[in-house]
């Protein structure tokens, strides 16, 4: 008896093997682009922690001289009063046109690093002299190690997987000449077990900052807002690869009742009957969550290089360009399918266990009738309330998340009212039979079409509000760059007395020197970056400042004031007359905020003599220099020439904005990409919507074809009716996009990024979209259009031959 | 002595190379630095300091002491160095390393710790005139090496001691040449076993204020053991009646080899070759997972001695990079006394 249920249910699949594949890619769809991105958060998220376990960071606290460096001689005096501390230097530096971070410990008293124990441990373990003097040897990742083979006048490597990537981990000794910087520290690790009787760190050492172990895993804090953007992405996608499976196993159910039916009066109970079903549906979930895994796989394998790249460029967190694949990866993928398959299905599946035995078989039954309407208009219109409300009450990130996904969801349910609606009142101002009959047949279509349409609504309204936010942001960035960059040239020195020279040596030749000098701070939401500038126009001028008080500029380079930027104000909850304290001694009234894109921390401008006061010994190697616009590459090559300067130690302005705006482009590389697949995946939904209608739609236009419709016109109108639909939902999705867009401007990105961005508008894009979206619209529906041309008359008399 | 620890070489190397000979790498050759040779002619203060061309060196300090509380204690200090290659430069540049030992022990329990070092920088080091040795916060500082203030302290203990000598500098073996195996391995050894010592310690419970006598090594070398020589025992013993007594055995798989100074009050020395001392372990203790001869009965003919030397605690492990046991004995038998202990590869 099972096996001639199994056969039963089983024949339905043989008979409609469209819709059984509709059915797995919908499931894999959901799963896939799920599964991509919390390959990607998860390949990411482990890449921190490698990279925090192999540095052993988040371990030990450490002190840091406000200047960036600690003499040698400050380190042995610390040593000498008996605290065990350890000497770190660390800096960037360009390797065969690549940016490698350089880590140097002193390897005797560091604690013990990963890679230094696995390479002990190794078959071959490099001669411990040899590590520890001249040349040295650098421990680095295979890829990069290959990256640095062509380098003779590096020392030799030694290759190591636990180091993190783009890093060089080496001696002290071989770092100081890597980098050169003799004799120089950037901060004392301090170890775990001291000595009885230290003096206090205040007494001995009052100007190094002791920073807490936990407050240096900043890079985890500061890309949780980046890897929960993707996580809501990634549940976008699955809500709707969840709209094709909802449809089609409803539309399944429905044309199984008959079958259902017999079996049941064949004396089959109706419980054994669902079992029956639910084991079917958690079969075909494995299948479809297993395809997901494949394409999430492989999504996410093409996808992670870009993220990879954003989150260096945008953080300098290091990750991986490889994706693995994880055991509980693939569960939790799997576990998604099922728990999205049982929750697309689980309202057709209840029904379907409370059908009467004895109910027609008729495919009205699976829609949802005009009080389901009503009900779903009831539910979305508390979603968008609530959704609203907890944006305005509720601060954080996940609030902001909250909001969003309240306001898509009930909008959602709201569109098929607002569908109707707008259906029935050009059903009222219809002339003419025909007209009439298309109103009221799209009516009474509606049902049927309305996940799909939701699934584009969300897609489109998606992608209108992310299309917004990054254009805004791009425009805004654009315009904050001209601001910014208004020197023509950036030199880098070597040393402070490289520097010295440089200015000297530039002094008579260019309109000004801007000095850029910083040292890092830590205030309580994080690190603090304090600026000296001097007083020129191209500060007073330019600097793009979103809130100031009066004569700012005067105030700070008199030595009154500070302008901090717009993360540390908003973070901090710091404006104009406000006060910030920079260290022990020195707090001053805040004079203005400056808005200040693409970098995480909090930054903060002071006068160059206040600089000086707060942090003296801060170096001065870099320099914005103003001069003609013509002489600017000449000068360059002069500078280069002259001091031996390397092409990305003097920069011209173009430059950076070119390659500002690249890291900024990569940012939102994989937001577009995903979408683009979103809308995709809604225009499949569209399209196997009216597949599935098409099979109830022959008894529909019979009679209207009888009437002396061709079958010409038909086919046109059935293209209009899908068209029009689309039309009606995207002109609905506009409003939704735009309140999307500011959501994601006004609150999301100042809960992640810390700033707000003005909103522009961009017509022309949504006529883009919107046409896109017709086209698509057209296109889903020339299947079923082209099938209403090449019916055969007998077919469509049949319908009034028997009752089917 | 001797042998008493080679250790420094490696200490953090010693994990990395995969050495198959000698004990830590110490039996290795001695390539590019100074080795040893007879007749050499010390010169101070001069040699107090270091030498950076041979590759290993110590000044090495053990005391015997007496609480104000009428108990007994001993305390270790001693500063390695040792040398990656025969050369000295300034800063990180530097492959002089620098490792310091210092330990408490009381009858109950050992405290010890330990600290590493670049070389280069001042974060350790020895100047000779006037005579200062440094890691850190640990120092051992004269005006010269018969009067020197000693300090040092671990998470569990500190002490600071005054040391006088009272009377002059020995030298082992051949005036200063002290062969270490029949191959003809040798180091320059000298002690200064005459210091007095008072001072306070400071532990746990409290401070104690102590006196006692201590002994001092200082020894360098650049490839002091031969290849199957496997560990060491080496006793430093001084007895009621004034006499002293310095004696080792290498342990090897070519058999023992010992060698002695018998150490007069007055600092006249008398060595004793090889096969002039025996040592046999009369018991064990299970320490740190090994078993350590904690009891020993020494004889050596030529001087009427028959002893029983006595761990007074037999645990005083040093868990240090470089494991190895070191801690304060009493002697019964012939002669009475005290002294120290210090045992490797076990």
């Amino acid at each position: 008896m099972t096996f001639a249920i199994v056969q039963a249910l089983l024949s339905h699949w043989r008979r409609h093997r469209l819709q059984l594949a509709t059915l797995l890619i919908g499931i894999a769809l959901a799963t896939g682009l799920w599964s991509a991105v919390q390959a990607i958060n998860a390949e990411a998220r482990a890449s921190y922690q490698r990279a925090s376990d192999q540095l052993a960071l988040g371990l030990y606290d450490t002190l840091r001289d406000p200047s960036g460096t600690i003499a040698v001689d400050r380190y042995v005096a610390l040593r000498r009063a008996g605290w065990q501390v350890s000497a770190v230097l660390e800096g960037p530096v360009r390797i065969a046109g690549r940016t490698v971070q350089v880590m140097g410990v002193d390897m005797v008293t560091y604690p013990a690093l990963p890679a230094m124990t696995q390479t002990e441990q190794s078959d071959a373990p490099p001669d411990p002299s040899d590590m520890l003097t001249a040349p040295g040897r650098l421990l680095a990742t295979p890829e990069l190690a290959e990256h640095l083979k062509s380098q003779t006048e590096l020392p030799p490597i030694v290759v190591s997987d636990a180091v993190p990537p783009d890093l060089i981990l080496t001696d002290i000794g071989v770092a100081e000449t890597l980098l050169n910087r003799p004799r120089q520290i950037s901060r004392l690790v301090i170890l775990p077990d001291q000595p009885r009787g230290v003096p206090a760190l205040s007494e001995i050492a009052p100007d190094l900052q002791r920073v807490e172990a936990s407050a240096q895993l900043d890079t985890q804090r500061l890309t949780d807002s980046f890897h929960l953007n993707l996580t809501a992405f990634g549940l976008l996608s699955f809500a709707v690869g969840l709209f094709i499976v909802n449809g089609t196993v409803g539309l399944a159910f429905a044309q199984r009742r008959a079958m259902i039916r017999t079996l049941r009066a064949l004396g089959v109970s109706m419980r054994r009957l669902v079992w029956m079903i639910t084991a079917e549906l958690t079969l075909l979930a494995l299948i479809g969550g297993a395809l997901g895994l494949v394409l999430g796989f492989f999504l996410a394998g093409a996808l992670l290089p870009d993220v990879a790249a954003t989150l260096r460029g945008l953080y300098g967190a290091p990750v991986d360009g490889q994706i693995s694949l994880q055991p509980e990866w693939a569960l939790a993928g799997l576990g998604m399918a099922l728990g999205g398959t049982f929750l697309a299905s689980g309202h057709a599946l209840f029904r379907l266990s409370r059908m009467p035995i004895l109910t027609g078989a008729g495919v009205q039954s699976w829609r949802s009738s005009t009080s389901g309407q009503r009900f779903s208009f009831l539910i979305g219109t508390a979603l968008i309330t609530g959704g609203f409300a907890i944006g305005y009450t509720v601060e954080g990130l996940v609030a902001g998340f909250a909001m969003v996904g309240g306001i898509l969801t009930g909008a959602a349910l709201v569109l098929p009212y607002f569908l109707t609606l707008a259906l029935s009142v050009f059903q009222r101002r219809a002339r003419g039979p025909v007209a009439q009959w298309v109103w009221a047949d799209m009516q009474a279509q509606l049902p049927g079409l309305s996940l799909a349409l939701m699934a584009l609504l969300l897609a489109l309204a998606a992608n209108i509000g992310v299309g917004t936010m990054v254009s805004s942001f791009r425009l805004t960035f654009v315009g904050w760059l001209d601001q910014r960059l208004t020197s023509e040239l950036y030199v880098t020195a070597r040393d402070d007395q490289q520097g010295k020279e440089i200015a000297q040596w530039l002094g008579p030749q260019v309109d000004a020197i801007l000095p850029i000098r910083n040292v890092e701070l830590t205030h309580e939401t994080g690190p603090l970056f304090l600026y000296g500038v001097v007083d020129h126009e191209t500060y007073r001028d330019h600097w793009p400042l979103i809130a100031s008080s009066d004569s700012a500029w005067d105030r700070v380079l008199t030595d009154q004031a500070v302008l901090i930027n717009e993360q540390l104000a908003r973070r901090a909850d710091l404006w104009p007359g406000d006060m910030l304290t920079l260290n022990a001694e020195h707090t001053l009234t805040i004079a203005g905020v400056y808005s200040d894109y693409g970098n995480p921390t909090g930054q903060a401008i002071v006068s160059m003599q206040q600089l000086d006061l707060i942090a003296p010994g801060a170096e001065t190697r870099q320099f914005g220099i103003r001069v003609s616009p013509e002489r600017a590459t000449e000068l360059a090559q002069a500078l280069r020439d002259r001091f031996d300067l390397s092409r990305q130690a003097v920069v011209q302005q173009a430059a950076v904005k070119a390659q500002s705006l690249a890291i900024f482009d990569n940012t939102f590389v994989v937001t577009s990409a995903l979408n683009v697949l979103t809308l995709g995946v809604a225009g499949f939904a569209i399209l196997t919507s009216l597949l599935t209608l098409w099979t109830q739609r022959l008894p529909q236009i019979a009679p209207v074809w009888a009437l002396g419709l061709t079958r010409a016109q038909l086919a046109r109108l059935e293209l209009l009716r899908s068209v029009l639909l689309a039309a009606l939902t995207a002109v609905l999705a506009l409003p939704l996009g735009l309140v999307l867009a500011w959501a994601l401007l006004a609150v999301i990105n100042v809960q992640a990024f810390g700033w707000r961005l003005p909103m522009f508008l961009f017509p022309v894009d949504w006529a883009y979209l919107f046409v896109l979206t017709l086209l698509a619209a057209a296109v889903a529906a020339a299947l079923p259009a082209l099938r209403v041309l090449r019916l055969p008359p007998a077919d469509l008399l049949r319908v009034f031959a028997n009752e089917r | 002595m001797n042998a008493r620890v080679w250790l420094v070489v490696l200490i953090l190397l010693q994990p990395i190379a995969s050495w198959a000979q000698g004990y830590a790498g110490l039996g290795g050759s001695a390539d590019g630095f100074d080795v040893p040779k007879r007749d050499y002619q010390f010169e101070f203060p001069r040699d107090h300091g270091p030498h950076p061309t041979y590759r290993i060196e110590w000044w090495y300090l053990t005391a015997n002491l007496t609480g104000e509380d009428g108990r007994d204690y001993g305390i270790q200090w001693t500063l390695f160095r040792s040398a990656l290659k025969p050369s000295e430069a300034d800063g990180w540049q530097s492959p002089q390393l620098w490792m310091g030992h210092a330990a408490v022990t009381t009858p109950e329990t050992h405290y010890f710790a330990e600290r590493l070092s670049r070389g280069g920088i001042g974060q350790a080091g020895v100047a000779a005139d006037p005579f200062e040795a440094w890691i850190d916060e640990w120092y051992m500082r004269g005006p010269d090496l018969n009067t020197v203030s000693l300090s040092a302290s671990g998470a569990e203990f500190a002490y600071d001691l005054d040391l006088t000598a009272q009377g002059p500098l020995v030298f082992h073996g051949d005036a200063g040449y002290s062969v270490k195996s029949a191959d003809g391995q040798a180091s320059y050894y000298y002690s200064q076993p005459f210091f007095e010592v008072e001072g306070v310690l400071n532990l746990p419970d409290g401070d104690v204020a102590v006196t006692g006598h201590g002994w001092l090594d200082r020894e360098w070398s650049s490839q002091p053991l031969a290849s199957d020589q496997t560990g060491w025992d080496w006793f430093s013993l001084s007895f009621d009646d004034g006499d002293k007594l310095m004696a080792f055995r290498l342990r090897g798989g070519r058999g023992d080899f010992t060698a002695a100074t018998w150490i007069s009050p007055d600092g006249t020395t008398t060595p004793l070759p090889n096969g002039s001392a025996s040592f046999t372990p009369l018991n064990t203790t299970r320490v740190a997972g090994r078993d350590v001869p904690t009891e020993w009965h020494v004889t050596l003919p030529d001087r009427g001695l028959d002893v029983e030397v006595s761990a007074m605690t037999p645990d005083a492990w040093m868990a240090t990079q470089f494991e190895y046991w070191e801690g304060p004995v009493t002697v019964k038998g012939s002669h009475t006394g005290r002294g120290y202990l210090e045992m490797t590869g076990y």
